[in-house]
């Protein structure tokens, strides 16, 4: 088990080096010059544009440029942005609560439908349910979601009038920022009205984001489900007498889930990419909203900074699935 | 128990108070700072100079006349060289959480504010990257040789050379007034850069909270100079795409928008609850022609151009009915512009009599460069330049269009590698020349923002000498003629300016739609 853990966390330095070298180098084949979009139809004299060039060091050989970086990024700092001049992390820190809240509501809200959704399919196997809930699924799988977003809008916001339309909370609430996450610092503030206020927000766009990862888990649960129903086990179980309700939720799902975790865990990826349109619709202030206006923008060390942190994330929450699959899959420990 | 929980969701939707008095506006985007002196986007200065900040003189809201402001009145030496101004007693700063002000407004305020852009070894010059960008762009630093304080609420502007906008300049965002107090207090707390995310001002809005890419918070400033504002407070809300501001329009969530989609001006306009203010934008969208290279050094192939693009096409099927037809390359709010111009009549037959007249009867091969971006005087370059090649083609002119990323366009067409380009520009002052030296003098030409890199003698004489005449009258009949010159020379075709409109909720009163582009909150109300 240390020896799999030690070389799960050996091959993240390798993984590291290839998206800061990944990064660096494409956001500077992409055509464009930073202080040029920045300077738009009025221009840049040539004199300005030397200064500034060598204040963001972009004057240097492109290699040099990297090494730079690299013994920035070991030192902990990834620099500041070209637009705003505030230093990245810092910008980062104060989006990044906003899309882990709204990413974790959504992830939730796909588990908790999903797996049910996907046992009920499985157990009903070629029923009107069955086909109901993988037809809902493919269609969810397949949906563009800012068409999406957009219908939800108009349907529950505009003509019910249910939800509000973005943004995280009303502007008659002012609420301080503690933690970032709203529905926290509603609660330290000791505002309920504001806490369900917040809720309300959430609704819409974790509704959206969640719709994937919820076709997805689902289609992953009754595959694994069928798979497991059909094991020797499971028969021996029946024949035992146990109930339904055992044979099924103790015995069946506890072994389908294995694969489902994975699966959950591949999510992350595909919240950080769905974040980007969703956060675009609602006016959530996220980092996808932050990572797509920077990339307009040519501003490298915010595309850089932007990219590491979150493959940092993407990286770290996939070796923690490898680990939970390894404790929760006898298999793999002992192979390790 | 989920029931209860839902119903109390429902709840707290239905029984949402009305926003008392609190304004709010789904603005665009994020601003970059709060420093007006640091950015040229319009989005910064709808935020920081528009509602924190007053300057000496400024813009009649809704107007591009000049009114005093916390200068109360000037005098102009006989040469044009020195401008004295006279300052307003009794203006208070902003007292926030992060600031009280242990002093009013005075002359060394003034001269803090245009110090740290003019002079480079002021302490504050390198703060928060030290790019005054407008500042350059206005030609300030040659032009201003030195500023004086006489007196505690006299101040004297001396310049290198008469130049008549330079009031006008004044006016613009970039000469905010900030608080030297503010400034020195930050300096010695060794966070100068609080000076710029934290603002102190003198406007009728002061600042208190803000979260990128969510919202800007105001509130109303208790002591204003011209009274207090009747909305108490005021909330930017940043909401990026112009769909979902719409959305949040009709639902309520906001009471103003930015930048309405032209797709959905009709069904606004039919919505009850909602207003559409328009007007016509101080900007020009155009088609230039290299003179430079050949065939378009011959006038007549320039015309030829002229005559063969049906413009009123592109206004219905690029600006979808939101643009006006341009004849001149000033739009009509700004004075001196020319209603007599004769422009050329869609009439391809005579661009082809043209043509063979210049010897190219059997057409020839070109290239129409088409912006990445959207603009407010093109909201859809490609589609724009697509409709050109067609009307080309109906003259025998091949072209191709051809597009880059939005930096490599502006500096490739800066180097004069396009034959032909679209492009336009949107003013900052109101002023004449605003718009004539910086796209069609000599100099110009020579810098590359002339994208015609057309250089005509007479007609850079006549705007020459309008810049250093103080006469609007004079001013403005050298400009007339400048402008004959221009549509007879032909070097760009003069496409549209477009329309800006503005929606807002039928109860939001007091709201004056601003030539320049830009948002105003003083004097609005919600009833």
């Amino acid at each position: 088990m240390l020896l799999y853990l030690l070389r799960r966390l050996l091959l993240l330095i390798p993984t590291f080096l290839g998206v800061v070298a990944l990064t660096f180098f494409l956001i500077r084949l992409a055509p464009g010059d930073p202080i040029l979009v920045l300077a738009g139809e009025r221009g840049v004299s040539p004199e300005r544009y030397a200064e500034l060039q060598a204040q963001f060091g972009f004057d240097q050989p492109l290699f040099m440029q990297f090494l730079h970086y690299l013994g920035q990024i070991l030192s902990g700092d990834l620099g500041v942005s070209v637009v705003s001049r505030i230093p990245v992390l810092e910008e980062f820190m104060s989006l990044f609560p906003a899309t882990l809240e709204l990413s974790l509501v959504a992830i939730t809200f796909a588990i908790l439908i999903g797996i049910p959704a996907g046992v009920l399919a499985a157990v009903k196997r070629n029923t009107v349910l069955d086909y109901s809930v993988m037809g809902a699924s493919l269609v969810g799988f397949s949906m563009p979601i800012f068409w999406w977003a957009l219908l939800l809008i108009l349907f529950f916001s505009i003509n019910l009038g249910w939800t509000p339309v973005a943004g995280r909370l009303g502007f008659l609430f002012d609420v301080e920022p503690v933690t970032g996450f709203m529905l926290i610092d509603t609660l330290l503030a000791d505002d309920f009205g504001a806490f369900l206020d917040a809720l309300h927000h959430l609704i819409l766009p974790s509704l959206v984001l969640a719709t994937i990862p919820l076709a997805v888990i689902a289609r992953m649960t009754r595959s694994a489900m069928l798979e497991v129903l059909r094991e020797n086990y499971i028969v021996a179980a029946r024949a035992k007498g146990l109930s339904p309700f055992t044979v099924i939720f103790k015995h069946a799902l506890r072994n389908a889930l294995i694969p489902v975790v994975t699966v959950i865990g591949l999510q992350v990826s595909i919240l950080m990419t769905g974040a980007i349109l969703t956060e675009t619709i609602f006016s959530w202030p996220g980092i996808g909203k932050w990572m797509l206006e920077s990339i307009y923008r040519r501003d490298y060390p915010v595309v850089q900074g932007g990219v590491l942190l979150i493959a940092t994330i993407v990286i770290f929450v996939n070796a923690m699935v490898d680990l939970l699959y390894a404790v929760i899959n006898p298999r793999i420990r002992k192979a390790g | 128990m989920i029931k209860v929980f839902i119903f109390s969701l429902l709840l707290a939707a239905s029984s949402m108070p009305a926003y008392a008095s609190t304004l709010v506006y789904c603005s665009e985007g994020s601003p970059e700072t709060f420093n007006p002196q640091l950015a040229t986007s319009g989005t910064t200065f709808d935020a920081s100079s528009r509602q924190i900040y007053n300057r000496l003189v400024e813009f009649k809201i809704g107007t591009t006349d000049l009114e005093p402001s916390l200068a109360e009145n000037w005098s102009i030496s006989d040469d044009g060289l020195v401008y004295t101004f006279k300052l307003r007693q009794g203006i208070k700063f902003h007292k926030t959480k992060y600031f009280s002000p242990g002093r009013d407004f005075n002359a060394d305020d003034v001269l803090f504010s245009f110090n740290r852009q003019r002079d480079k070894s002021h302490p504050y010059f390198k703060v928060s990257g030290g790019v005054y960008k407008y500042y350059e762009d206005m030609a300030m630093s040659s032009l201003i040789k030195e500023i004086k304080k006489l007196d505690d609420y006299t101040v004297q502007f001396v310049l290198a050379r008469p130049e008549s906008p330079f009031l006008a300049n004044m006016a613009m965002d970039f000469a905010s007034i900030m608080s030297k107090e503010y400034a020195d207090r930050m300096m010695s707390a060794g966070t100068p850069e609080k000076l710029d995310l934290q603002p102190i001002g003198t406007g009728p809005f002061m600042f208190t909270r803000y979260q990128k890419d969510a919202f800007i918070r105001y509130q109303a400033h208790p002591q204003y100079w011209r009274g207090k504002e009747k909305v108490d407070k005021l909330v930017f809300a940043i909401t990026v795409d112009p769909s979902v501001r719409y959305a949040r329009l009709r639902a309520g969530e906001c009471h103003v928008m930015a930048f309405p989609l032209p797709a959905d001006i009709p069904a606004m306009k039919k919505n009850t609850a909602i207003n559409v203010d328009e007007q016509p934008g101080l900007n020009i969208g155009y088609w230039a022609f290299n003179v430079n290279k050949k065939p378009f050094d011959d006038v007549r192939v320039r015309r030829a151009l002229n005559h063969a693009i049906n413009r009123q096409a592109i206004l219905d099927g690029v600006f979808l009915g939101t643009g006006k037809l341009a004849k001149n390359p000033i739009p009509p709010s700004i004075w001196s512009y020319d209603e007599t111009t004769v422009d050329y009549k869609y009439n391809p037959d005579k661009a082809r009599a043209l043509l063979n007249e210049a010897g190219l009867g059997d057409g020839f091969d070109t290239d129409i460069w088409a912006m990445p971006v959207q603009r407010p005087y093109n909201p859809n370059a490609r589609k724009m330049a697509e409709m050109i090649q067609q009307d080309l083609k109906n003259i025998g002119v091949r072209a191709k269009v051809v597009s880059y990323e939005w930096g490599t366009y502006l500096s490739k067409s800066r180097a004069g590698e396009h034959q032909t380009i679209l492009l336009g520009w949107t003013g900052d002052n109101g002023d004449p020349d605003n718009f004539f030296s910086p796209l069609l003098s000599c100099a110009s030409a020579k810098s590359g923002n002339n994208r015609a890199l057309w250089c005509n003698g007479e007609f850079d004489q006549l705007i020459t000498l309008a810049r250093s005449e103080s006469d609007q009258t004079k001013r403005s009949k050298l400009y007339k003629k400048a402008q004959a010159i221009f549509k007879q020379e032909a070097p760009w075709l003069t496409i549209a300016h477009s329309v800006r409109y503005q929606p807002r909720r039928s109860n939001v009163k007091g709201m004056k739609i601003d030539p320049f582009g830009g948002v105003y909150f003083s004097g609005v109300s919600i009833e």
